[in-house]
This record gives C-alpha cells, structure tokens and sequence, in this order.
C-alpha cells in the first residue's frame, strides 16, 4: 500500500480496497541495482516477481517501465506469511535458474525483514542483508552492508539473496517511452494455488495503532515566552526531562 | 524445551538476552527454559547465562568468534532439534531478524517476526506484533510441535538475576563454513547515549538549514539535554549526518521519553522509526506540516530562533 494512504481496518484486516497499491520503496532499490548490474556489463534477464491481488499488475508494470524484461504476478487474495511465501520465491528462482535475487530489506506492509532470508535458507544460497553498495565481477559479488555493529565489507560467490534498502542507488522514474514498451512486455500470471503452500502463522486481530497525542501547539512569535512554556510542560506535565 | 539464543558484546551477555529470558518467562509454556550461548571464549558470558535460565548449552568455537546468519541457523537448528525444543527464542535485533527465518525453514517451523508480547494458549503460541510502518498491531499464532519467534527489543522485562547457577552443559555442533567472506569491519562509534537506549532524542530535518545548523541546533540541543542525536532520511541521504543516526522505516526504531523533532515534516516513513515514544515534541516552522499531528507539544516558528531560546531556558 501507499505509505501516504491512511490505515483502514474491515473485517479483521487492513482493507485494501480503494487503496492505491504502489512498489514497496525498498523494492524500488532492488529493481534499480538490477538495471544498474546489468548496465555495467552483465549480462541478464531481469525478472520481476510480485504475490499479491490481481491489481498488483500495476506494480508490475512499474518494475517493466523501469527497464525489467518480463514479469511473473502469483494472485493470492490473502496474505501469506514470510515463511510459507518464501517457498513460492524458491521454486521461482529454481523453474527460472535465477542467480541473484534482490528482495526488499523490510516490506512496509507486513514490517517484515523475514522473506530474503527464508528463500536463501530454501534454495541453500547465502544472503546479504541491508546492501549499501554491490559490485558484480564474473561470478563474485562485493559490496558493503549494514550490521548491528555497524558497516561491513563483503566478498560471496554467486548466487545470492541480496537484501535491498536506500542509499543503494537513487531509482530511476520510468520514461514515457519506456511506459509504453512496458505495456508489450510479459506478464506471467499465475495462481497461488499451483505453489501449493499453506500459510503457517494466522492472524486473529488487527487493530490500529494510534495514540492520541495531546497536539499542544504553539506560536512562536514570542520565541522566549515559547520556549519557557514548553520547557515548564515538559518538566512539570509530561515529566519527561530534569 | 524453551531455547533462548543468546547474544553478547565484549564478554558480557547482552541485554536484550535478559528480556528472551523474560518473554519465556511469561510466555505460560511448558519445559525449561535453556540458555544457549554460542562464541569463542565464552566462559564468562555462559555463567552470566547461568543466572537467567533453568541450564545452560555452551557452543565454544573458534568457528563462532564472528557472527554468520548460516552457521547461526546451522548452530541454532542442530541445538534445537537434539534438544527437542518446542519454542526457540531469538533476539529481534538485524542480525536476530536475518537469521531467525532460516531456522524457522530448517526446522519446518512458523517464525513470529518481531514479537511484542507472547503467551500459550492450549499449546497455541500468540503474539501480538506491529505492521504497515508500525501503524497496525497484529494478533499473530502458530501451532505445531516447533515455533520459531524473534523478539522485539526493548519491550519485555528482563529476567530476575538469580542467586544460584543453573547447570552448564557443552555442546558439540558440525558447523558449515560462512560463504560471506567479511573483508572488512567499521564499527560505529559514539561517545552519545545508544540512540536505541536514550531516554531523550533529538532528531533534525533539512528544516535546520545546513550541516552547521544541524551541529547548533540539534547537537546543541541534545548536548544541554543529555540526549542521543537523531536524523531524518533526507538529511542523512543529504550527507550531513552518519546512517547510524537515521530514525525511520530504514533506519533506526527509537522509543524513548522525549522525542524532539526539530524541522523535520513528518513523512509517514519517519513517523514509523519514533511514534511509539512516550513524548513527541516538534519545532518547525510550516504550521501545516504533518508532524504536529503526531505531536503532544509544539511550538510553530523558526528553527534557529526558537531551539537556541529553548537551549538559553533549558540552562537556567
């Protein structure tokens, strides 16, 4: 969804009807670091891949304006949770020989960090989460990624998941041009049933998360008059600092 | 049995280890709750362990001296499967979330991602957890023999230090080579307040003006406040600060007391990174902007007039 829509909850679910679906932004980077690889001599198909409602072809075609060759939709009407949805991921790099898979590093609908490294544990590969920059040379792939501690710099063997996040790349907008070649290109789509998977964690209970802040503004025209208002609000009040 | 992984920094176990042995604590399931402590030169580490779990499992390995998500995987699966471990607590911190999937697909199991709150119910694991850029709480459960789950930082109460030590046990694993070969580490360094620990953050936007506006404004602020420095996206991808002050979707989660937004809008992406904290205040100059929606106190005016009188009330 829209990070710019607002959440609606019906029927025990957020509902997406009416909800303007666009490419999650992390994926934007992966998409884009796969159009920069191939750029800079690779030489590759790039495939998209998207599970979601059949409106989800729109996002697809994002991914095809941008500069992806062929695009792979699995309709599903619910969602499925990372592990269970990780073995679609998996048998589409096997069927497709994929050799590099760049996945969102946390998909800002499900808050999840768990899909790149459910399907590199599938397919036996290794995984590099929260890339910064990547390099392809032969079959090495380089770059650096972020870590607990800090920044690392590494060194893997094709293939690999890479996990995606900004300061990757800068991802381009599609051209007008490019949009309507997008409209020729392929768009596989298949059936969540044909995977076979059964989803392993249910959801029983949505609800939104607002708290209701006091919203207490200020003018500040008079900038010391302000300033000691909030400063006595702060320490008496709210009693959140000496 | 339950099995915690636990994690360490420096020869002292982590905090976030104490809170996996809270959450089993008052998760309602059945079976000891077992340390498991995975390092080289671990001793210390594992008898702090000793203290917060029915036993402890000791892997000391030169081959675990760094962290890989594979022979992490590796290592937690083979303990878990031997062991017959029912639920497999790991600490939700990057490295805990990247790993953690691959031991729930070793072990065939379900993963609950991000776990804020756990309980049993008949044998039904139940978390509640947050989605859609924290905006939604999810009531979330698995069943089955084994439940994989990564735990939220910060949110359950650390376990009770016992007085007696629990019975130490070492283990032998047939570990699998890292095929991420690490050529180079950097270390974020800081001599601030963890911004993941503080109890006061102070974050700034491109409203403060340039790289020097950031350095008086927010860094001085923080400074008279004792608090860890913060950073929008834009002003990270701007250059003026490092990464590892960025708060949002893809930076940093914060929760602390106050939280002090200073020119900075208020992009949903923002928002996620800091609107659970206890406190919001926002300085900004555009009335309009969205953060004072999000705010509790606020004041509407310009940046380098107000902070620097906020900072001259502050030091009376």
């Amino acid at each position: 969804m829209d990070a710019q829509e607002s959440v609606r909850i019906a029927n025990n679910a957020v509902d997406l009807e009416g909800r303007k679906l666009v490419m999650d932004t992390m994926d934007e980077y992966g998409v884009e670091e796969a159009l920069r690889l191939r750029e800079s001599g690779q030489q590759a198909e790039i495939i998209a891949v998207g599970v979601g409602p059949a409106r989800l072809e729109d996002v697809l075609r994002t991914a095809l304006a941008m500069g992806a060759d062929r695009a792979i939709l699995v309709e599903a009407d619910s969602a499925l949770d990372p592990i269970a949805l990780s073995a679609v991921m998996a048998q589409i790099a096997r069927d497709e020989s994929a050799e590099i898979i760049l996945c969102g590093g946390q998909q800002s609908d499900w808050d999840s960090q768990a899909l790149g490294a459910a399907t590199a544990e599938r397919l036996g590969w290794p995984q590099v989460t929260w890339t910064r920059a990547l390099k392809v040379d032969g079959t090495t792939v380089s770059g650096q990624h972020d870590t607990d501690e800090g920044v690392e710099s590494f060194q893997v063997e094709l293939p690999v998941i890479i996990t995606t996040q900004q300061g990757l790349n800068e991802p381009r907008y599609p051209t007008l041009p490019n949009i309507m070649k997008a409209k020729k290109k392929e768009i596989r789509k298949d059936a969540l049933r044909s995977y076979s998977v059964e989803p392993m964690v249910k959801t029983t209970g949505v609800a939104a998360q607002s708290r209701q802040r006091l919203m207490k503004i200020m003018d500040g025209k008079d900038k010391l008059a302000a300033a000691a208002q909030l400063v006595h609000s702060l320490r008496n009040e709210a009693q959140v600092i000496q | 049995m339950i099995l915690l992984v636990t994690s360490h920094a420096n020869g002292k176990l982590a905090k976030a280890s104490y809170e996996l042995a809270g959450a089993a604590r008052a998760s309602g399931r059945e079976g000891p709750i077992t340390a498991l402590v995975l390092g080289s030169g671990v001793a210390a580490v594992a008898a702090e362990a000793a203290r917060i779990a029915d036993q402890v499992l000791v892997a000391d390995h030169p081959g675990l001296s760094h962290y890989d998500p594979e022979v992490w995987s590796a290592a937690v699966a083979q303990v878990a499967q031997e062991g017959e471990a029912h639920t497999i607590l790991i600490a939700g911190s990057r490295g805990g979330r990247e790993y953690s999937p691959r031991v729930a697909v070793k072990l065939n199991a379900p993963l609950l991602e991000d776990a804020m709150s756990l309980h049993d119910s008949a044998g039904k694991l139940i978390a509640e957890r947050l989605s859609f850029l924290n905006r939604v709480s999810e009531t979330i459960e698995a069943s089955g023999p084994v439940v994989v789950v990564s735990v939220k930082p910060g949110v359950f109460a650390p376990a009770a230090v016992s007085d007696t030590m629990a019975d130490q046990f070492d283990v032998d694993l047939e570990l699998p080579h890292a095929r991420v070969k690490v050529t180079d580490r950097i270390k974020e360094k800081s001599d601030r307040v963890p911004l993941t620990e503080a109890d006061v953050v102070v974050a700034g936007g491109r409203g403060v003006g340039s790289p020097q506006g950031f350095t008086t404004l927010v860094v001085g602020l923080a400074d008279q406040l004792g608090a860890a420095v913060g950073a929008t996206r834009a002003v990270v991808d701007a250059g003026w600060r490092p990464y590892a002050e960025q708060v949002g979707q893809t930076g940093k989660t914060v929760q602390p007391k106050a939280y002090f937004a200073i020119g900075i809008s208020g992009a949903v992406q923002h928002l996620s990174g800091m609107n659970r904290s206890k406190c919001i205040v926002a300085i900004n100059k555009d009335a309009d902007a969205p953060i004072f929606k999000f705010a509790d106190y606020g004041i509407v005016g310009d940046v380098q007039e107000i902070v620097p009188a906020l900072i001259e009330q502050l030091r009376r």
